[in-house]
């Protein structure tokens, strides 16, 4: 791979963000789930191709990570592209379980386990 | 919470949780993952923010690794309502920056061991001691072989007594099932002394 392969790899992601390389709002992490408030819109103005990708991906709920891998994009990239779409109001995100060091949650605990336990 | 303005829930959604799996370079964690994921493994690669790099720290990382870095991660649908979500920590230590976003949130972690080289671990091990993140220690045969107790692997880790330290195989789904059903166990237990 010469450097300018290298360079591209590099920002040629932050293209789809037109140069933006932090997101506007902090709703997003690796395990939140993304959902499409509806799934194949009428194409919208300024909807990019990602966005609509990211939409008919997000028919059902699906954590950031994952979208970020079937897109191939980094996370920081997509980001990005969910807040668009959740300032859009086109998509809703649930933040994931709130895990709590001094209070745990046994009842989540002991669901997980069984969960665990069934595989 | 930021953005509670907007819709931030759908109730549809199933709520989740991660847990870590760490360890020195190499030491197996993609395999574990891949072992117990209901998912081929995903992938995604992060370009890599330069701050906070010594320009040193890219020397002898293959050109490709110099640009990204990979985080792999695999799913376990635990019921309709909660998804389990299992990633590596990327190995090498120069990419430790994405450890604290990582590891907010997590239940907890697993740090694999290599027992051909155990030292490959010691700072995965540090790095949770030190943020008072949750772990047991899952120590991975080469070939499944384990030629020491888990005793002996305990005192040279010096790991604390309520750690615990099972002897385990990467590629073997029931033996992970295992060691993540220990660090469940080992938290439930603490929650109910606590």
């Amino acid at each position: 791979m010469d450097v300018g392969d290298a360079a591209g790899r590099l920002v040629r992601p932050f293209a789809l963000t037109g140069g933006r390389t932090r997101p506007s709002r902090a709703d997003f992490t690796l395990i939140s789930t993304v959902t499409a408030v509806d799934p194949q819109p009428v194409t919208a103005a300024r909807c990019q191709p990602e966005h609509s990708r990211i939409l008919r991906l997000c028919a059902e709920p699906l954590a950031v990570a994952e979208l970020a891998a079937r897109l191939d994009l980094p996370v920081s990239v997509v980001v990005i592209l969910l807040c668009d779409l959740l300032e859009a109001g086109r998509i809703t995100v649930r933040p994931p379980r709130l895990v709590s060091r001094t209070t745990p949650d046994l009842d989540l605990l002991q669901k997980v386990r069984d969960g665990l336990g069934r595989l | 919470m930021a953005g509670s303005d907007l819709a931030t829930d759908a109730s549809s959604a199933p709520d989740t949780v991660k847990i870590l799996i760490a360890g020195g370079f190499g030491v197996g964690k993609t395999t574990m993952v891949g072992s117990v994921s209901e998912i081929v493994p995903l992938r995604t690669e992060e370009p890599l923010t330069m701050a906070g790099l010594g320009v040193d720290d890219l020397d002898g990382i293959e050109e490709k690794r110099a640009t990204t870095v990979a985080l792999d991660f695999g799913r376990i649908t635990i019921s309709r309502e909660l998804v389990l979500y299992l990633f590596g920590t990327p190995g090498q230590q120069r990419f430790w920056f994405m450890w604290n976003d990582l590891a907010l949130g997590a239940l907890g972690a697993v740090v694999l061991v290599d027992v051909r080289r155990p030292e490959s671990s010691f700072a995965a091990i540090d790095f949770f001691e030190r943020r008072g993140i949750p772990f047991v220690v899952g120590v991975n045969g080469f070939h499944g072989e384990h030629p020491y107790p888990p005793e002996d692997i305990r005192e040279a880790l010096a790991v604390p007594e309520h750690v615990r330290v099972l002897l385990c195989d990467a590629r073997d789904r029931e033996s992970c099932r295992d060691v993540l059903i220990a660090l469940i166990d080992q938290l439930i237990g603490s929650a109910v002394q606590a």
